[in-house]
């Protein structure tokens, strides 16, 4: 179905460049979230349902939300917006903008020129996607599980704080100058006022 | 796990409990004779004002709602010209009928007093006097009182002895 | 079919859902009350039904106010979103082996895939208030259905293995025999409690817990887009309710009684036990409730997938 196709690439397109245009961190994001559902439209028009549907999932369903909690969480308001019009001058992107239309340009004739090549591809069966990947790719697969278990280990690490919330009078007691031995009661006060007679640097 | 289960079942059993709803307008609530509802000014059995016009309803409301005119008949008897409760301040505590000495001000069992228009929830006297003995039947304070108004000659009250000739006291 | 009868469908299920929703108004109140040993509405129409309506026109007649803080298109869209991604994921839902709007090959991973973007109404709305409470729920919202959607999708893969296919029509299809609900018992609790912590229906209505955060994270809405949220939460009620029946329980197979009616009467039933829930529990704390689906469903789901796998690989040979 072409005409699905190019009208889902068109909202894709569209969609992403607002995200960039955006001033708003939370309006980019919803931006972001209709780019993700317009590129698993794509794939839903050239025959690939699950990955559309795992796009949706995934990418629109679960990482774009952390994202927005997190961009909740750091309560960006009118402050960011102003700040960010101040960096979006012309004379940060119109440099990467004309390169990238020189790649859009070579994309372009190379699209013309060369029609000998066949675009359209055999819609590849989630059968034999897992087949390939549990079978030459294992290892991959196996460290990218390694990798994830680490993450995980490393976010319950940073997440767990062994709570010790004793009352002040079941603390550790720390020596005050009255538990010292007599003779050196008088020492760490001095010290103390030397300390602070110092002038700091 | 087990306990939620169990609260679900149990909360489940309720479907077929008998209700507590009393369904209002067509069921009336069962009200206790001294429940604090709507005030009323009683008379006594003789057909008369019970009130005396003491004003010390009106001290002792804690929203001052009362307001009142003590005046006296030709024969003394005193009785209030106006009276006047606000119902939309009143907070029916029932301190006015505490502090009444003649058992005039008495709060009644009924509460079926809504108003749209809030002015209608000031009562005067016309709708607060009642023709009933309310809740102290057979009460009348002018007969055990010692002054005369009209009711009993002085001294001639329930448990009054007569008044003492002054001049027989004289040595 | 054709192009008509797929109209026909469409409307019908449409109209059936949004008064079924309706409905539910007058169903909850009453079943609440008689598990309270109270008798509910019962003043307007017969045993009064008519309070749907009253109800429906005090929505309406209400001030559609926008909060001058708030992020007002975010916060014009945020009811929309929760409604819409709900009624998208009846599309699938077979009510009996001809009425169906859409019968897709990847109609589980839809309806999972809708249900994560229900989230967004939630998330959006609290954050679009501007307002503290607001946000607090939304966030508690975005956290417990990120999370339950996990085992949600997972609690239900036992299902799929069983049945080697998404298709709603296969997986009714495939209990002719038996039911799944005692082929997979742990899936069809752990699925259930996600569907609880997914439409954030009570004992798990964190998001919007009145007595600490006023209403949550729809503190700020009023009138006819508090009402989309309303008719959201009954909508997500009679989803998962089909779903379960759907997946679990047969959907529309039964004996004498025609395929739909079949499919209403255990829809039905799910909706209850969803009012009863509510009648019965507490709500849980917030930390409990992650504590609850991370180290209690989330291993138990698995260990469920595991062993049905076996035993899948098992009998095939
Ligand atoms: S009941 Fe209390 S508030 Fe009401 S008039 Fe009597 S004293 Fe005042
Ligand atoms: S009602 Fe009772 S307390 Fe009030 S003025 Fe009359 S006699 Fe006095």
């Amino acid at each position: 179905m072409p005409v699905l196709f190019y009208i889902s690439s068109a909202i894709a397109i569209i969609a992403t460049i607002m995200v960039i245009t955006r001033y708003e961190p939370i309006h980019a994001l919803l931006y972001l979230v209709v780019s993700f559902m317009a590129v698993s439209m794509i794939f839903l028009s050239v025959g690939a349902p699950f990955v559309a549907v795992l796009e949706v999932i995934l990418y629109a369903g679960a990482i774009i939300v952390l994202f927005i909690f997190v961009v909740m969480m750091l309560n960006l308001g009118s402050v960011t917006a102003v700040q960010e019009k101040q960096w979006l001058k012309p004379k940060v992107w119109v440099g990467p903008s004309v390169l990238t239309l020189l790649l859009l340009v070579e994309l372009i004739i190379l699209l013309f020129r060369g029609s000998n090549t066949d675009m359209s591809m055999p819609p590849v069966e989630v059968k034999r996607v897992s087949l390939t990947l549990y079978r030459e790719y294992i290892i991959a697969v196996e460290l990218a599980g390694f990798l994830l278990m680490a993450g995980v280990v490393g976010a319950a690490h940073i997440g767990k704080h062994t709570k010790k919330h004793l009352h002040r009078f079941l603390q550790e007691e720390k020596p005050t100058i009255a538990d010292l031995p007599d003779n050196r009661s008088e020492i760490p006060i001095e010290k103390d006022k030397k300390e602070l007679a110092e002038p700091v640097v | 796990m087990i306990s939620h289960v169990r609260t679900i079942w149990l909360t489940f059993l309720h479907l077929f409990t008998k209700k507590v709803t009393i369904e209002y307008p067509e069921e009336k609530v069962k009200l206790h004779p001294r429940w604090r509802g709507r005030i009323v000014l009683t008379k006594d059995p003789d057909g008369g004002e019970r009130c005396v016009g003491c004003y010390l309803c009106a001290a002792a409301c804690p929203v001052d709602c009362i307001a009142l005119q003590a005046t006296e008949d030709e024969n003394g008897r005193r009785y209030p010209e106006f009276f006047r409760i606000n119902f939309s301040r009143c907070i029916f505590c029932g301190f006015c009928e505490e502090a009444c000495p003649t058992y005039a001000i008495q709060l009644i069992p009924d509460f079926e007093m809504g108003e749209y228009n809030r002015q209608n929830l000031v009562f005067e006297k016309e709708d607060l006097l009642i023709n009933s003995e309310g809740k102290y039947p057979g009460y009348n304070f002018y007969k055990v009182a010692g002054i005369n108004a009209g009711v009993k000659g002085k001294g001639e009250g329930e448990q009054e002895e007569a008044p003492v000739d002054i001049h027989s006291l004289l040595p | 079919m054709t192009v008509m009868q797929h109209i026909w469908i469409v409307l019908g299920v449409l109209f059936v859902l949004l008064n079924i929703a309706a409905g539910l108004i007058w169903v909850e109140r009453r079943m609440l009350a008689l598990w309270q040993d109270r008798l509910g509405p019962n003043r307007a129409g017969p045993f009064g039904i008519l309070i749907v309506l009253a109800d429906t026109l005090k929505l309406f007649f209400k001030e559609d106010w926008i909060p001058p803080f708030a992020d007002k298109w975010i916060f014009i869209t945020a009811p929309a979103i929760v409604v819409g991604t709900v009624l998208l994921s009846f599309v699938i839902i077979p009510f009996a082996p001809n009425i169906v709007v859409a019968d897709l090959n990847i109609g589980l991973l839809f309806f999972l895939a809708m249900s994560s973007l229900a989230v967004y109404s939630i998330v959006l709305g609290g954050w679009a208030s501007n307002n503290k409470y607001a946000l607090l729920g939304g966030m508690r919202g975005a956290s417990q259905m990120i999370a339950y959607e996990v085992f949600m999708g997972l609690s239900l893969m036992g299902v799929v293995m069983l049945t080697g296919s998404f298709k709603l029509s296969d997986i009714v299809a495939a209990q002719k025999d038996m039911w799944f609900c005692i082929k997979q018992p742990v899936g069809l609790v752990v699925f259930f409690i996600a569907g609880i912590a997914e439409t954030h229906r009570l004992p798990f209505d964190i998001p919007e817990s009145e007595s600490e955060l006023v209403a949550g994270y729809h503190s700020e809405y009023s009138g006819m887009k508090f009402g989309m949220f309303f008719i959201g939460e009954y909508l997500g009620i009679t989803l998962i309710s089909a779903m379960t029946t759907t997946i679990f329980f047969g959907g529309w197979l039964g004996p004498f009684l025609p395929p739909w009616l079949w499919f209403f009467i255990k829809t039905f039933a799910f909706i209850m036990f969803f009012i009863l829930l509510r009648a019965s529990l507490p709500r849980p704390r917030y930390d409990q409730l992650m504590e609850y689906g991370w180290k209690l469903l989330l291993p138990l789901v698995l260990l469920n997938l595991l062993i049905t796998g076996a035993i899948a690989l098992w009998i095939r040979g």
